[in-house]
């Protein structure tokens, strides 16, 4: 690869990285004495709940099935005890309703197969594929989660030529992504194989962030032997991640305003996800852990990649990464740019948690603000290409009707804009609220 | 307890504070030359007015506008220094200080402080000084390079003052055996800063330094500067092709004057500039033209200040015709 890197054309920023753990090699984090399981960890309804408190539950048990299309299976994570069925606070502070298990030794699912070899041969077929997706839960685990099956088949009339494989994890400190790619790239492919054969693509593209070398070896190495894969490197730029500027990158193709990936043939889908897809379809695995990356500058003695069951409390990994959890004093589920901040440590794990950031005092505090100074630079890193502060004065001075006009639903919440500013003006938050506005005056 | 905000959870390294101090750091070698050239009437002039808008701006927060002092984000001493440097050495002080009050009191603070002003306040306050005091802002103390304690006040023109009363048929005499009084510098001296003029105008070398770091520090891109001076370049050269005049003599006009001071850092003030990419072209073009129109077509030898005053009015229309292209949508609606 001799090639420079390829990016998007239109804005981005770059991020100090802090990739303290890209080469920390993933450990299993162990089992918590109790894993609180939420029924919603998706995009859409919440599923329905198919156990009682009392029963006795297997790893891989389904304890909850998805409520309509737009929904998720939820599997049993370790084995126990079904003790509490309850709304407990989430880590966003809102209430969700979780299945709490005891933990009781770790008995797997018959079915599941959970011997080490790598089982490449793909005998399942295209309507079983998307039928084990959907039994087996799995979600887009890039943050976003999307139900995979949904996007791992085409619907009438649409036509997909490429399908991506998000391998690039533009945000700070996370490397779960990464990892995964250096210790298992022959799954991935495989994986990436088993989708391609659902959606009746040929062309696979995995994409991969210049700053993470040694995956692209390994992924390089791992889909040499098949034609149809190439693997592509990209400029280590935020959020070069997000799937419309991906599709860009790759393809050239812009997707329209307010249009989905697959109107302009493409289908992205994230690494982890794509782990998850083989390990269901080859080993009858449904999605019940994930790898979580946990880090932070100073706070953490010992930042490490996790495999992590889901509904792990977030207290358990981080009583494991240091021993003053006193200096620690702001949590981030997820990356620190995008990333919710949590009310509380007991906060579990989900499918869609890909780091728990530790922050101390210095780095939890965000500045005070002050007036903007017309510089510009929201509008110039903005990677959609909008102009944050328009938004941002437009909902100051209540002029509702110019949110439309300044094309505000098309933000992707990058946080670019926020994070750029130097008056520190909570620009993405306008930009939220502005979407808010805009979906209230549509409703009326 | 652990707390909580919104995404994201990290700040560029770059505040207002630490903009403003690049600006200073970029704006310290044109003060060093002008002290080295005038003395210490120079210095005086300078401390006079960074002094003068800093306590503008205190005195205006406290007491007009009942809100925290904005002095740390040393935008006021940013003023200060661009004021300072488009007013001559020796200026009388309590001139200056009207130039601070016109600056920072009726330019930037009536109109709610930093980043809400229309017109750029240092040029604000020259021009009103200029039009104010015609006779000692435009009386230009002779450059004594190193004579810090410089008190003779024998007094010439600016380069671009002898450029304009040239003609074409004393032209060729004129520069080669200063038979007029008053006699261009050469190339040289005028790069360096050699020469009569406003304090931070005369040394294209330091304002070309400042420049430098304001790119590297990425306080500011190359477009306005550039097109700025492009423009005018342009324009200058074709009238020299046409006219054949020593009037359009393009590396005079280029090494003196306010052109290099405004379009590097006046022209490219962000408040008064553009937010687009296209705005800000369409911005440093329209300075070009009329720096070049009022330098070539009126009775001033500088259009510098008046150029980017009148661009500045024009900046909220041009924000609303350059609105970057969005992403997924193909332009046609502006």
């Amino acid at each position: 690869m001799t090639d420079k890197p390829k990016t998007f054309p239109i804005g981005g920023i770059h991020i100090d990285k802090h990739k303290i753990t890209s080469h920390k090699p993933i450990i299993d984090a162990g089992l918590p004495e109790f894993v609180y399981i939420p029924i919603k960890q998706h995009i859409g309804a919440p599923a329905k709940i198919m156990v009682k408190i009392g029963d006795k539950v297997k790893v891989g048990t389904l304890l909850a099935d998805a409520d309509g299309i737009v929904s998720s299976d939820i599997h049993s994570s370790v084995s126990g005890e079904v003790v509490k069925i309850d709304d407990i606070v989430n880590v966003d502070a809102y209430y969700s309703t979780m299945i709490v298990i005891k933990v009781e030794g770790d008995e797997y699912e018959a079915s599941i197969d959970t011997t080490p070899s790598v089982i490449k041969k793909i005998t399942a077929e295209k309507e079983d594929i998307i039928k084990i997706i959907r039994s087996s839960g799995i979600v887009g685990m890039g943050g976003a989660g999307y139900p995979t099956p949904i996007k791992a088949a085409i619907p009438e009339g649409k036509k997909v030529d490429t399908l991506i494989l998000n391998g690039i994890e533009c945000e700070a400190y996370l490397t779960a992504d990464d990892r995964l790619m250096v210790e298992h790239s022959e799954e991935i492919v495989i994986g990436a194989q088993i989708l391609a054969k659902a959606l009746g693509v040929k062309n696979i593209v995995i994409a991969i962030d210049e700053n993470k070398p040694e995956a692209i070896k390994k992924m390089q190495k791992a889909s040499a032997e098949y034609k149809q894969i190439s693997v592509i490197v990209c400029e280590s730029k935020y959020p070069q991640g997000a799937e419309k500027q991906l599709i860009k990158t790759i393809t050239g193709r812009e997707v329209p305003s307010r249009k989905l990936p697959i109107d302009v043939k493409c289908i992205v889908q994230n690494v982890g996800t794509t782990f998850a897809v083989y390990e269901a379809v080859q080993k009858h695995k449904p999605l019940f852990e994930r790898i979580v990356t946990v880090s932070g500058d100073d706070t953490a003695e010992n930042p490490q990649n996790f495999r992590v069951r889901v509904g792990t409390p977030a207290s358990f990994l981080i009583k494991k990464v240091t021993k003053h959890p006193s200096k620690i004093s702001k949590v981030i589920f997820g990356g620190a740019m995008m990333g919710l901040s949590a009310v509380n440590m007991e906060a579990p794990i989900t499918k869609l948690t890909s780091g728990i950031l530790l922050f101390n005092t210095k780095d939890a505090d965000k500045p005070r603000d002050s007036a903007c100074i017309r510089c510009a630079r929201c509008a110039d890193i903005c990677p959609m290409g909008l102009q944050p502060f328009a938004i941002a004065t437009a909902l100051r001075n209540h002029n509702l009707d110019d949110l439309p006009k300044l094309h505000t639903m098309d933000c992707i919440e990058c946080g670019s804009c926020s994070y750029i500013c130097p008056a520190r003006i909570p620009l993405l938050d306008f930009c939220k609220l502005g979407k808010l506005e805009v979906r209230k005056s549509l409703k009326k | 307890m652990l707390k909580i905000s919104t995404a994201p959870h990290l700040n560029a390294p770059q505040s207002t504070q630490s903009i403003m101090r690049d600006v200073i750091i970029a704006l310290i070698p044109a003060g060093i030359v002008s002290v080295c050239v005038f003395g210490l009437s120079a210095l005086i002039v300078i401390l006079t007015s960074v002094a003068g808008c800093v306590a503008i701006e205190y005195f205006a927060c406290k007491k007009l506008l009942h809100c925290p002092p904005t002095t740390w984000d040393l935008s006021a001493i940013v003023t200060g220094l661009l004021l300072a440097y488009n007013l001559p050495a020796g200026f009388p002080i309590w001139m200056t200080l009207i130039g601070c009050l016109v600056a920072v009191g009726l330019t930037k603070m009536t109109y709610g402080g930093i980043g809400k002003n229309i017109f750029n306040p240092a040029l604000a306050g020259r021009v009103f000084l200029f039009i104010s005091f015609p006779v000692e802002m435009t009386t230009w103390p002779r450059p004594h390079l190193f004579d810090f304690m410089n008190t003779d006040m024998q007094t010439g023109a600016t380069t671009l003052g002898i450029l304009k009363h040239l003609d074409a048929e004393t032209s060729a005499t004129a520069l080669t055996h200063g038979s007029t009084s008053e006699q261009l510098p050469d190339y040289l001296n005028m790069f360096i800063g050699n020469i009569g003029g406003s304090l931070g105008e005369i040394s294209t070398l330091a304002l070309l330094l400042g420049f430098i770091y304001m790119l590297y520090r990425k306080i500011i891109s190359w477009h306005i500067p550039v097109y700025y001076v492009g423009t005018f370049f342009v324009l200058t050269s074709i009238h020299w092709l046409i006219t054949q005049s020593p009037q359009a003599e393009i590396l005079t006009h280029l090494l003196s004057g306010g052109l290099m001071l405004g379009a590097i850092f006046m022209a490219t003030d962000y408040t008064t500039s553009p937010m687009s990419k296209q705005g800000r072209i369409i911005f440093a073009v329209g300075c070009g033209i009329l720096t070049y129109i009022i330098r070539f077509y009126s009775p001033y030898p500088e259009g510098v200040s008046f150029a980017i005053l009148i661009m500045n009015g024009f900046v909220p229309l041009i924000d609303k015709i350059s609105v970057p292209r969005v992403f997924g949508v193909r332009r046609k609606q502006w």
